[in-house]
């Protein structure tokens, strides 16, 4: 047992502080921190930095262009980059699509696509969800029917996400209707500009426009963009799935948003004092930098045992379900931390409003985002999946 | 012991229940959210020849209701329905503080519909505290900031506290007057509310107090553990609804056990949070209504909180888009906590007021 980083990673963590403090332009870490939306620029601009650095596509490997790190270093930098209030990095091409053509896309669809996702010349989303098929996602039925050298697709997605600002997507389609649900699906790629996409907004709770619906009438895709082999989708998707498992648990995101926490009430008063001195809600803060910290540990504990080469089962699921709560509780601090200042709607879709709401905390909409962080528990697999699948594995005999 | 309502109080929930249901649709609640004043001139008019802002006043002052009970039934039809007019702020806290002054052409006004107030009491850095008022009244002119104040811009005129000498007053403040800014704003939840700051505004004594304030805060209370109550009922009802009819995995989600014993939990504690309110609405004018109303806004709080959550994780991702119904009442039971003082500043009160 040792808990402390090596040199090595400790001379990593100062390379990544160094370059976050040079490199990250000042307007869009201000924008992170107070929860304001980023453009598309914003995001590419962003891209363009880390790939220029050749820190973009963080785990791919170095034959693909990518950076090759270790689990730990992905998590040096995940907790850095939270600290330093630099956005996420679009996971959909990086940690999604990309993973899945390496492992079971042609070398052509490699050699065409990759260096697109690193320069951004593409943007992607991702085609799983449909309006009946949520966690049971193998119940979609979105058609994709062979003709000729394309496919003809039909249906509909939904929850995609950033599918506003996407040239192409990645989805599941049902290319065998007679097929037991999960053998007849398929992994295609398709251009957003063909005639019969239409992407519709779906506006969220807090009044963010981040989700889309994405729908297809007789859209034509050449079959050449048919990942691996026809109805083996799903195991292509479960691949994706199980592939980007570190950061699930959404540490850094949780350990900048406890420090927003303390400096809000710090700043609010109670009765005469700082909120932070009343005991009340004082333990409410202790309380979850608690499982936080313990959290924490568990996620380095899962991300060591990746980095010796184990795949995380279990353990995924379980930072999933405990990460969103943690999340989740902070984001009840912080609204409950700005008292009555929750109320307004600072959303960037009422014009000016922000500049009406004096802000006493410079907080940002505290409220909003925890409306909007509910979905935490909800994407990626509910929290009752995860759950399903925790018990199923440890309990029905099926597991080690 | 009698929990039934009283025949006229029936029919007052009856006849709102109704009118609510056919006028206040999702679609019509969307248009108002969307809308630049944030509230329906005419859903106004019509509560008032309903009845419904008479019902929040005495025989006395001009109304037929006025006690606990008829509040609470009011409230929670609004809830229900999720309502984003504002009565409690206009009609209710505005009103009675009135009444409480005698000005009772100006409430006989505020029952018919044609009058609309705003009640400026909290400050930037006051968050739930009742005797924090540093706006400062020198010879009836007023100088200070008041926070979040609700339905500021529509109101004809304000009411706002603040400190002559060492005594907090409330004055009457007309929307026109010298050095009185309001920068409205809309609301997560529905609504508009406001800054407003006061330079050497002229105001009139209404003759009022902060016990004077305090009395209608506690009416204020009922009607807002009532309005939670109301949209709780919404939220669970909606839930039972998409748990029965939702399918995935072939069978309707309501089947799965994890689920089922969730919405169990929520309909037995629904009861507490009504049995709460009941005992809100029942004690308010007691001489231990304080420590009645806290138990129950402490218990709204942790119950909604619960409630509003749960629903939208049975729900799924429906439940997080805007214009689906459970979303904007979801934001109504959250944001209820913020009004009045929150769970955890109820439950300091209620620690102080059983310790003495």
């Amino acid at each position: 047992m040792d808990l402390s980083y090596s040199p090595e990673e400790q001379a990593f963590q100062a390379e990544v502080r160094q370059f976050l403090a040079d490199e990250l332009p000042g307007d869009i870490a201000d924008k992170v921190r107070l929860d304001t939306d980023l453009t598309k620029d914003d995001m590419e601009r962003w891209h363009a930095i880390l790939n220029n650095r050749g820190w973009l596509a963080q785990n791919w490997p170095a034959e693909f262009g990518g950076a090759e790190w270790s689990a730990v270093q992905r998590h040096i930098y995940d907790t850095e980059a939270a600290d330093a209030n630099a956005p996420r990095i679009v996971p959909f091409g990086l940690s999604m699509l990309g993973p899945v053509l390496q492992k079971f896309g042609s070398k052509e669809q490699q050699d065409h696509w990759l260096p697109r996702i690193l320069d951004g010349t593409d943007w992607w989303c991702q085609g799983y969800s449909e309006p009946g098929a949520g966690s049971d996602l193998a119940s979609l039925k979105t058609k994709a029917v062979r003709d000729g050298d394309h496919y003809i697709v039909n249906g509909q997605k939904t929850w995609t996400t950033l599918g506003q600002f996407a040239n192409m997507i990645f989805c599941l389609v049902r290319t065998d209707a007679d097929a037991k649900q999960q053998e007849g699906i398929s992994f295609l790629l398709i251009d957003m500009d063909t005639p019969g996409v239409e992407v519709r907004p779906i506006i969220l709770l807090d009044g963010c426009h981040e989700v889309n619906e994405v729908w297809f009438t007789d859209v034509r895709v050449p079959v050449a963009n048919l990942v691996g082999e026809e109805n083996k989708g799903w195991t292509y998707a479960k691949y994706l799935l199980t592939h980007e498992r570190t950061g699930l648990g959404g540490v850094g995101f949780s350990q900048a948003g406890l420090k927003t926490v303390k400096r809000i009430a710090k700043t609010a008063n109670h009765n005469g004092k700082p909120l932070i001195e009343n005991p009340h809600f004082a333990a409410r803060v202790a309380q979850v930098e608690i499982d936080l910290r313990a959290m924490a540990t568990t996620n380095l504990r899962i991300i060591s045992q990746a980095a010796a080469g184990e795949a995380p089962g279990l353990e995924a699921s379980m930072l999933k379900v405990k990460g969103s709560i943690i999340r989740q509780e902070i984001n009840d601090l912080a609204r409950r931390a700005v008292g009555p200042y929750a109320m307004p709607f600072a959303s960037e879709a009422v014009e000016g409003a922000n500049d009406r709401i004096p802000d006493p905390f410079d907080a940002g909409p505290v409220a909003g985002q925890y409306f909007n962080n509910r979905k935490l528990s909800i994407f990626g697999g509910s929290n009752e999946i995860q759950r399903g699948i925790i018990a199923k594995v440890t309990m029905s005999g099926g597991g080690k | 012991m009698n929990f039934n309502l009283t025949e006229e109080r029936q029919m007052l929930q009856d006849t709102l229940r109704r009118y609510l249901r056919e006028q206040y649709g999702t679609a019509r609640r969307n248009e108002i959210l969307g809308s630049d004043t944030g509230f329906s001139p005419d859903i106004w008019a019509e509560l008032a020849e309903l009845g419904v802002l008479g019902a929040l006043f005495t025989e006395d002052m001009g109304g037929f209701g006025g006690a606990g009970f008829d509040i609470a039934v009011v409230f929670e039809e609004l809830g229900r329905a999720g309502v984003v007019e504002p009565v409690l702020d206009s009609a209710l806290m505005g009103g009675r503080l009135l009444a409480a002054a005698g000005k009772t052409d100006l409430v006989e006004q505020v029952i018919g519909g044609a009058l609309h107030l705003a009640v400026a009491h909290a400050e930037p850095d006051s968050r739930y505290d009742l005797d924090h008022v540093n706006t400062t009244a020198t010879d009836n002119t007023l100088t200070g900031r008041k926070a979040v104040v609700m339905n500021a811009e529509a109101a004809e005129h304000l009411i706002i506290s603040a400190k002559d000498g060492d005594r907090i007053a409330l004055y009457l403040v007309d929307k026109g007057a010298a050095g009185l800014d309001i920068q409205g704003y809309p609301l997560l939840a529905g609504g508009r509310a406001a800054e407003v700051t006061l330079e050497n505004t002229p105001g009139t004594p209404l003759g009022l107090t902060l016990g004077d304030y305090e009395a209608t805060w506690r009416l204020a209370l009922v009607a807002q553990c009532a309005e939670a109550l109301g949209a709780m009922e919404t939220a669970t009802a909606q839930t039972q609804d998409y748990l029965m009819t939702r399918k995935q995995f072939g069978r309707p989600i309501g089947t799965f056990q994890a689920l089922a014993h969730r919405m169990s939990d929520l309909l037995i504690e629904l009861e507490q949070a009504r049995s709460a309110v009941i005992n809100a609405a029942g004690h308010v004018t007691d001489t231990d209504a304080d420590l009645h109303l806290s138990a129950s806004k402490n218990l709204i709080g942790r119950i909604g909180r619960l409630v509003a959550e749960e629903a939208i994780q049975m729900h799924g991702g429906i439940a997080m888009t805007q214009e689906y119904e459970l979303a904007h009442i979801a934001k109504r039971i959250i944001m209820a906590d913020h009004r009045f003082g929150d769970t955890d500043y109820h439950l300091e009160r209620f620690i102080a007021l059983s310790a003495a």
